[in-house]
């Protein structure tokens, strides 16, 4: 069978959960050599292989810390050259564009961007995308090359699914253009304890409406009762109240968790762009216009001050 | 000597607008009113507060597209920029992203340029790419997805918020930057503003002054095919109830029936 490339998003060794929906979505396609990259690379072996990757591709050089971009798409080219994929998948970040797309360049690939879905096809794997807003679905493929595919979080069921997972160091030399940009300083996240936006099962947001950042403690203990991450729309993040880290949108996180719910947020094509995929949505808005309630299963007209903190209770003494 | 400063701009169809695909699955432009994609107006903003900091520079815009396209130079005319460049060629319709870049990158580079400023995804496509192509292509640094950016002494440097730290970037010019949203709101344009860009040049070049073919561009020269485009079925309405005290009890329930609780 043939062979799929999946590039590994991992902080320090741990393997972050859209990189193990990858693999779910690789084995339909062929059998899944993973790449890991940077401090901790070996470190993802044992995950990786209980996850159905035959093999571990790995380096750890300091370069791909010290420089952005440029060296991880060296890497992945001299993977793409070892392995001579059937397609090369990464996971939707940020950063993972911007080395699948230098890659497809490089080796004259066409590149599919955030895709929801994949499956084999007669002409190689067919993607599912999820645009303009969420409002179409469209299938496409790659005519040319390699395909290089990124997929959105939470695209796919993690499944377990042992294979070999063997590493072996891959080797790459580096080219004159990956020391171009460099990373003179890097201050780490603080960890909420709350799940990852772009991973989590719920996702709990606040809007305008919450009106303060004193008052986002109301939308915390409502996330914490359903162990929920923190969502905020940009008006909530543009007035501060809120870290740009936890904004949900076009220009925020795109989630895409099992339930999503909206409170004091009314549903601008901007937000709904983030989060319009949810498997179910609820929300809490005082006004019975807003376009939010075109999306909801179940929608609540009403204060939040009043509906949230009732909801938070009831769900806590439901869980007993 | 004086600092040139390319802004790539993109005219896209209006979000709040009802956009829809065209019967050769590429995004219809023709149906939905267009405007300079508003994620972009934070690359020119970007580019003009650099120039202010530098002792001599110049602005130009470049966009590539349709006639309409104009519409989104104007407007950044309007901001302040300086010229601009449309690239405009009946082979272009159906262009991808890998030729976009590759149209952007040949124009960039017959324009001349020290730094490229761009945003940071396209409103419509929001691939968020084509910076990153555009320095593989000219094969100069990337320092993209900033939310702080500037410019001295031909150094950019830079703060890049990304998931799991924020980091801080550094690279010789000549560069392509690209800018958040989060890297400060864009000024509107001033009546006298507005007046001024009515008298800034606009050139127009097509492939062949790129020196392009048009099998390397268009549905063509398109690396990938989009089979089908399917409107999403409208959500089916759920249950809306006011709250009369029970609000959040209900919303408790509903949940609990779908197993959330
Ligand atoms: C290029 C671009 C990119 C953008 N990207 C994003 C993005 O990524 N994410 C995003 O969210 N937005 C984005 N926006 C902004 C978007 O257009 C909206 O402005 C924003 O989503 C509005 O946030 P909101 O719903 O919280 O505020 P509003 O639209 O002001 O809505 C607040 C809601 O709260 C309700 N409310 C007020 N008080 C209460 C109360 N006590 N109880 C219950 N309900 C109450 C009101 O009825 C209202 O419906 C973007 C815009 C542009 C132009
Ligand atoms: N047709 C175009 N003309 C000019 N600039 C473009 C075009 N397409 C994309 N860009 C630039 O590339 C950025 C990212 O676009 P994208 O990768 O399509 O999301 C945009 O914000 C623009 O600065």
């Amino acid at each position: 069978m043939a062979e799929v490339l999946v590039y590994v998003d991992h902080v320090d060794g741990a393997v972050r959960k859209p990189t193990l929906e990858l693999l779910t979505l690789a084995r339909r396609i062929g059998d899944p050599v993973a790449v890991a990259l940077g401090n901790g690379a070996a470190d993802t072996a044992a995950a990786l292989a209980e996850h159905g990757a035959v093999k571990v591709l790995t380096d750890d050089a300091a370069e791909y810390a010290d420089y952005l971009v440029v060296p991880k798409v060296d890497a992945l080219q001299a993977a793409v050259e070892a392995v001579s994929p059937a397609a090369v998948l990464v996971p939707s970040s940020a950063e993972a564009k911007e080395i699948a797309a230098r890659l497809a360049l490089r080796i004259g690939s066409g590149i599919i961007t955030d895709a929801v879905d994949l499956e084999a096809g007669d002409e190689g794997p067919v993607a599912t995308q999820s645009v303009f807003a969420a409002s179409y679905t469209t299938r496409t493929r790659v005519s040319k090359g390699t395909p290089v595919i990124t997929v959105k979080p939470n695209s796919a069921a993690v499944e377990a699914a042992p294979a070999a997972g063997s590493v072996e160091a891959l080797s790459v030399t580096f080219s004159d253009k990956a020391t171009g940009t460099k990373v003179t300083g890097r201050t780490e996240r603080e960890s909420t304890g709350r799940p990852e936006l772009t991973e989590a099962a719920i996702v709990v947001s606040g809007g305008r409406g919450v009106n303060g950042a004193e008052n986002f403690g109301l939308i915390e203990a409502l996330a914490d009762s359903l162990g929920a991450a923190v969502g905020a729309s940009r008006a909530a993040v543009d007035a501060g109240w809120y870290p740009h880290t936890s904004q949900v949108g076009q220009t925020g996180k795109s989630v895409s968790p099992q339930l999503y719910i909206a409170s004091g947020i009314s549903g601008a094509i901007q937000h709904r762009a983030g989060m319009q995929t949810s498997k179910t949505i609820v929300a809490v808005n005082k006004d019975a216009e807003a376009p939010i309630f075109d999306l909801v299963d179940y929608g609540v007209v009403g204060d939040l001050f009043e509906v949230v903190p009732q909801l938070t209770e009831e769900i806590r003494t439901r869980k007993g | 000597m004086s600092l040139r400063i390319v802004v790539t701009v993109k005219y896209v169809p209006d979000a709040t607008g009802d956009r829809h695909f065209a019967e050769d699955l590429t995004v219809d432009r023709d149906d939905v009113d267009g405007l300079l994609s508003e994620l972009d107006e934070y690359a020119v903003e970007q580019a003009l507060q650099i120039a202010d900091e530098a002792d001599d520079a110049e602005i130009t815009v470049l966009t590539v597209g349709p006639e309409d396209a104009k519409d989104a130079l104007r407007k950044a005319l309007s901001m302040g920029a300086d010229k601009a460049i449309h690239v405009e060629d009946d082979d272009l319709h159906g262009t991808d992203a890998i030729g976009t870049s590759l149209v952007l990158a040949k124009a960039i580079e017959k324009a001349g340029y020290d730094l490229v400023v761009s945003g940071m995804a396209s409103t419509d496509g929001t691939m968020g790419i084509v910076p990153a192509l555009l320095a593989e292509r000219l094969g100069v640094p990337q320092v993209t997805l900033l939310s702080e950016v500037s410019v001295e002494d031909g150094v950019v440097k830079g703060r890049r918020d990304g998931d799991s730290a924020s980091e801080q970037l550094e690279a010789s010019l000549p560069a392509v930057v690209s800018v958040t949203d989060q890297s400060g709101e864009a000024r509107y344009p001033s009546f006298k503003g507005i007046m001024a860009a009515k008298k800034k040049p606009v050139e127009s070049w097509d492939l062949s002054d790129l020196g392009l073919e048009a099998d390397e561009v268009g549905l063509e020269g398109s690396w990938t095919k989009v089979d089908s485009a399917t409107e999403r079925p409208a959500r089916t309405a759920g249950t809306i109830v006011k709250d009369e005290g029970e609000g959040g009890k209900q919303l408790a329930a509903f949940l609990a029936e779908r197993k959330f609780v």
